[in-house]
């Protein structure tokens, strides 16, 4: 089996909640569409943004957070390697952006119980890349724009173009768990 | 005496820094087959299937291996009979790591305060400089640009003499079933067992970069020890990504030390399957 033949759900953006509701944990899927790049500095500003009252520099409402600080684009290229980091580290912030309407996060490794939670009052998935595959994942993303805190260099907000981006449902909307 | 200019230490460094993060070295692919060859679960082999084709895109393309290009930590083993010409060894390593990582278009992940999050140093030094004086007049340097994912599941413990071997395989599969797929399993560890508190968590170190995937320690006590510790951890069924399967380890290596009687000093270090390092001799 190669990579390109294994049975997937085909996923677009932007996520519906019945759509989200439709995965189960374990399910590999193929994203297309529009996911916006955030590691643990944008959590950070993003988070005192809402604690404050103020406007975020990007609509959540329906969309992806993928935890990725990219290294640079060569030239000829969208971007650079661009896997998935450690979700745990924004185990903190998942409820709070849940909350306001993100239906999906991609990362590694697994999540609090806080978090678990969340994607089942709210009704979204997270979902697991690959780690360390950061070349491969990055042949999967046709654009890349810079979006906000652009001074956070790799930790900055992108938009990223993604087709036929693989990944696997860690958790479900209905408390269901693929780790081990 | 033999004098090595700190050039060529530099430029030395820098081409080490960029195709560490290109090429994943010969012994972690074959582990990674192996580990394939074995692999039961059909979402684990899938898993593995997709990082051994990252390794061939990273060389294809000329993008890195992973995202996380590190922070670069270096094993210089020098010759007593060599003299440093030009400048200090740790600046003309630094330098080599800037040129590295700006020319390789390596992601810079450095803080200069770690408290600080605008504190980003932009050129990814400080490297993390580990000398030790050997015979001759040689410089052998292994550049390692390591993983902050990994790096944070590594741990210390102090134990009693009382919780002896036993002792020490709890502790390192507790700790890898706890941190399931958050290091980026299959993993390479690290462990070193006596010294001091500090000591041991250099040996565990260089026993997660210096030694080779698959190649069992020359002292027959510590080379039981790892497969005994390689078999317990794989047994937890963590897998690769923490999502299942029978490769949690590649490989599992030992540095020892002795250590004084009230003591038992163990550290670990976990390496990802992104085990990047390349060495050098200018």
């Amino acid at each position: 089996m190669t990579p390109g033949d294994r049975r997937a759900v085909a996923l677009k953006t932007p996520l519906t909640r019945e759509g989200v509701l439709a995965l189960r944990a374990g399910d590999t899927v193929s994203l297309t569409g529009v996911v916006y790049t955030a590691r643990d500095a944008a959590h950070q500003r993003l988070a005192a943004l809402i604690e404050a009252g103020e406007p975020l520099p990007l609509e959540l409402e329906g969309q992806i957070i993928y935890y990725c600080g990219p290294t640079p684009a060569p030239p000829g290229h969208p971007i650079g390697s661009a896997g998935p980091t450690t979700s745990s580290r924004m185990d903190a912030y998942a409820p709070l952006l849940h909350a306001r309407g993100v239906r999906a996060t991609i990362g590694k490794g697994p999540r609090s119980e806080a978090v678990r939670q969340a994607l089942v009052e709210q009704g979204a998935v997270y979902l697991v890349a690959v780690g360390g595959a950061g070349a491969l994942l990055a042949q999967r993303i046709v654009a890349c724009e810079m979006v906000a805190f652009a001074d956070l260099d790799a930790e900055a907000i992108r938009r990223l173009t993604v087709e036929d981006f693989p990944c696997i449902v860690g958790y479900d909307a209905h408390g269901g768990s693929a780790f081990a | 005496m033999r004098e090595i200019a700190v050039e060529a230490i530099t430029e030395a460094v820098a081409a080490a820094c960029r195709d560490a993060n290109l090429r994943l070295p010969a012994d972690v692919l074959a582990g990674l087959g192996a580990a394939f060859a074995r692999e039961t679960h059909p979402r684990a082999r899938t898993i593995l299937q997709d990082i051994i084709a990252n390794a061939g895109i990273a060389v294809e393309t000329g993008l890195p291996l992973c995202q996380d290009t590190g922070l670069v930590v270096v094993f210089a083993e020098i010759g007593q009979e060599a003299h440093i010409a030009g400048g200090l060894l740790s600046e003309a390593v630094d330098e080599g790591v800037r040129r590295g990582y700006e020319e390789g278009l390596l992601r810079k992940s450095i803080l200069a305060r770690p408290l600080d999050r605008t504190t980003n140093t932009g050129d990814n030094t400080p490297a993390v400089l580990h000398l030790r004086l050997v015979p001759g007049d040689g410089l052998r340097l292994t550049v390692a640009p390591k993983g902050g994912g990994c790096e944070n599941m590594s741990a210390a413990w102090m134990l009693t003499p009382a919780q002896g071997r036993r002792g020490v395989v709890d502790a390192i599969v507790t700790r890898i079933r706890e941190a399931g797929g958050r290091p980026c399993p299959p993993l390479i560890l690290g462990v070193g067992l006596g010294g001091s508190f500090e000591q041991a968590a250099v040996l565990a170190k260089r026993a997660a970069i210096l030694h080779r995937v698959g190649e069992a320690n020359p002292d027959p006590e510590l080379a039981a020890l790892e497969a005994e510790i390689l078999a317990a951890v794989n047994a937890t069924g963590v897998g690769p990504m923490g999502l299942g399967g029978d490769t949690t380890a590649l490989s599992v290596h030992v540095e020892s030390y002795p250590c004084h009687i009230a003591s038992l000093p163990l550290a670990l270090n976990v390496q990802c399957h992104s085990a990047r390092h390349k060495t050098v001799e200018p």
